[in-house]
């Protein structure tokens, strides 16, 4: 029973960073149609400014991470709507073009995250109750799984309440169902690409900090680690929905979790598998408007 | 056969020729190779330059052909790669003669490479677009975890694994030989052209190339894009892991980093660099990229960077940097890569000709 709660809350933690990654990229493909191989580069550039700030206002104490995590949700904002603004706003409406580019992005980061921060992962010091656990029903959870979670059901909750209440939401919702027909209505569908970016970076750069707080490291290599399993959450939810995002990364974190204790460390083949079932029975994902 | 052709064919034998008597000259280029072509480093990084073309050529049969974005690709590389290595080691009757083992292995390296193909391309053709490209990248990516995992000692894991040379055929082993794996790279990149050419110009490569500009049509005329995509699919593969074969050979090992995703994203970034619209794109592409690659990674370790200012020292001493960036305008700028431009200087044509744009779909 007790291995069972800590798997279970442990990969929900982990479905919480999945989703944090994922809720960005499913949102800026079901507008745009871009699949954005440079979101792990905007997650990691957050998680090392972020805790490049956080270390040097307070260490390992819960100011410095509130900082960090301010750095890095407004860090990932900004190279997110850099990148849309300089780069791919260039190449509009051509999707292969676009991929193309957040590629080279990516690969071009993590070189230069790697001269600037060097290959090894750098250790980093969290507040003290972080590292400890609570007992829940016999299991010894630890204290940052609670983190990520609360921290991805605001995420979550925050994204819906901007997406249902408010006109720009309204017009997020829209584009994602049909957006010739938003342009056609005489709305500039452009403006919210732009948006859409900024709130997946924000998002992104929030779930590299804690990222850095689930490992217990920041490396060059931590975007690239999350968002193969970000990309493969996108898709058995449905490329575009924010829920589908949602289910299916507490699906993928949680049978990966069970997968590694039970079956031998074979996590990562068994959501490979998933990913192969869901996409062959429904090609367009749990939650996916129809192709 | 037309007088464009005949001198097309004649330029590509003097080209191949050219190419094959390298080992024996003692041709310098300072800045671009690391010697002259006859020592063995030279030869070896040309050898590496030319296989890489090869897959090069193979990944643009899919995604320029055919317009099958695949994010899977390293895996048939790998699987030529450790599938020859592992069929070496663990298999070689004792009275047999080296060769045949040698043969054999080979053999069934092929057949395991067209079931692996066959098998992946089967399911993940049966979804396009981007959804095609995530399970091609999904299996990929099991491949990756598998050989990381090293089940059973049979990949060696992280460190790789080193090729038994027991039964390979001692031309083909040592520095000495290294011209004679030049002679194989380059026998492979051949044979590779002369395939791809033939899919290309075969009926299935017009299908192929109807699929790629507009699968609807293609099935009304009532073609079955499956049964052509599968084709090329498993064609490629295949001979990725011809290729891969080549690696091994070349190397003496193979080492997980030819199965991971960003092996894969580094031929896209080949092809693209070296010109979706045409064949020798690739090559040059592949060429090309193994060279900057190596000298980008010579000139990062030299005093002239060291003494540089941070700023500039940091970003010009990562390879991997200049090669992402060069990518991203090379997108940006010059859509038909180094194959396009000799068409845009002669146009002075913004857009490349080749290039067909894109119909708006989400």
């Amino acid at each position: 029973m007790d291995t069972l709660v800590l798997l279970l809350i442990t990969g929900l933690g982990l479905g919480a960073l999945y989703f944090l990654v994922a809720s960005g990229l499913s949102l800026i493909y079901g507008l745009m149609g871009v699949l954005n191989f440079a979101h792990g580069a905007f997650l990691t550039i957050a998680a090392f400014l972020g805790w490049e700030a956080g270390r040097r206002i307070s260490d390992g104490t819960w100011t410095g991470l509130a900082i960090s995590a301010l750095v890095g949700i407004l860090v990932g904002a900004t190279v997110a709507v850099l990148t849309e603004v300089l780069i791919i706003r260039r190449l509009y409406e051509r999707h292969i073009e676009q991929a193309l580019v957040t590629v080279g992005i990516s690969l071009a980061a993590v070189a230069l995250f790697e001269g600037i921060w060097g290959t090894d992962p750098i250790y980093t010091d969290r507040p003290a109750w972080l590292t400890q656990t609570t007992e829940i029903l016999g299991a010894r959870i630890p204290n940052d799984r609670f983190l990520l979670i609360a921290c991805a059901a605001l995420v979550l909750g925050g994204i819906v309440l901007f997406l249902r209440r408010t006109r720009y939401g309204l017009i997020i919702r829209a584009g994602v169902e049909n957006r010739h027909m938003v342009t056609a209505l005489g709305i500039d569908v452009r403006r919210s690409f732009t948006l859409v970016f900024a709130i997946g970076g924000a998002a992104a750069g929030l779930g590299g900090v804690l990222a850095s707080v689930y490992y217990g490291y920041v490396s060059a290599h931590l975007g690239s680690v999350l968002l193969i399993f970000a990309f493969i959450v996108t898709v058995i939810g449905g490329l575009g929905s924010l829920t589908g995002a949602a289910i299916a990364s507490v699906l993928v974190a949680v049978l990966q979790q069970f997968a590694n204790f039970y079956l031998g460390g074979t996590g990562d083949l068994v959501v490979v598998v998933l990913l192969a079932a869901v996409l062959l029975i429904r090609p367009r994902g749990l939650m996916g408007k129809a192709a | 056969m037309t007088a464009k052709s005949l001198r097309l064919v004649i330029g590509g034998i003097l080209l191949v020729v050219a190419l094959a008597i390298l080992p024996l000259l003692a041709i310098d280029v300072p800045g671009v190779l690391p010697g002259p072509t006859y020592t063995p480093g030279t030869l070896q990084l040309l050898a590496f330059a030319l296989l890489i073309a090869a897959l090069a050529l193979t990944y643009r049969m899919m995604f320029g052909l055919a317009g099958l974005l695949s994010f899977g690709h390293a895996l048939f590389f790998a699987a030529g790669a450790y599938g020859l290595a592992m069929t070496l080691e663990a298999f070689g009757p004792a009275e047999w003669p080296s060769a045949l083992v040698f043969t054999v292995a080979i053999a069934v390296t092929l057949v395991l490479g067209f079931v692996l193909a066959a098998t992946v391309g089967a399911l993940a053709l049966r979804v396009t677009g981007i959804s095609f490209a995530m399970v091609t990248l999904a299996f990929a990516q099991a491949g990756s975890v598998l050989i990381r995992r090293n089940p059973g000692s049979a990949t060696g894991g992280d460190e790789g694994l080193a090729l038994d040379t027991a039964h390979v055929p001692p031309e083909l082993v040592g520095v000495v030989d290294t011209r004679n794996l030049y002679w194989v790279a380059l026998g492979i990149l051949v044979l590779v052209y002369l395939i791809v050419l033939s899919v290309e110009k075969s009926r299935a490569g017009h299908v192929a190339e109807a699929i790629r500009e507009n699968e609807l049509r293609v099935r009304v005329i009532g073609l079955r894009p499956y049964n052509v995509k599968l084709l090329v699919f498993i064609a490629a593969s295949v001979l990725a892991s011809v290729a891969g074969m080549g690696y091994l050979l070349l190397q003496s090992g193979a080492a997980p980093r030819i199965a991971t995703a960003d092996f894969t994203l580094t031929l896209l970034v080949i092809v693209v660099l070296g010109g979706v619209g045409a064949r020798w794109g690739a090559i040059v592409g592949g060429i090309v990229y193994t060279l900057l690659d190596q000298r980008l990674t010579a000139l990062a370790g030299s005093d002239a960077i060291a003494a540089l200012p941070d700023i500039l020292r940091v970003p010009l001493s990562e390879p991997l940097f200049i090669l992402g960036t060069l990518f991203v305008l090379v997108v940006l700028f010059l859509p038909g890569g180094i194959a396009g431009l000799p068409a845009r200087i002669a146009t002075g044509r913004k857009q490349h000709p080749a290039e067909p744009e894109e119909t708006v779909d989400a």
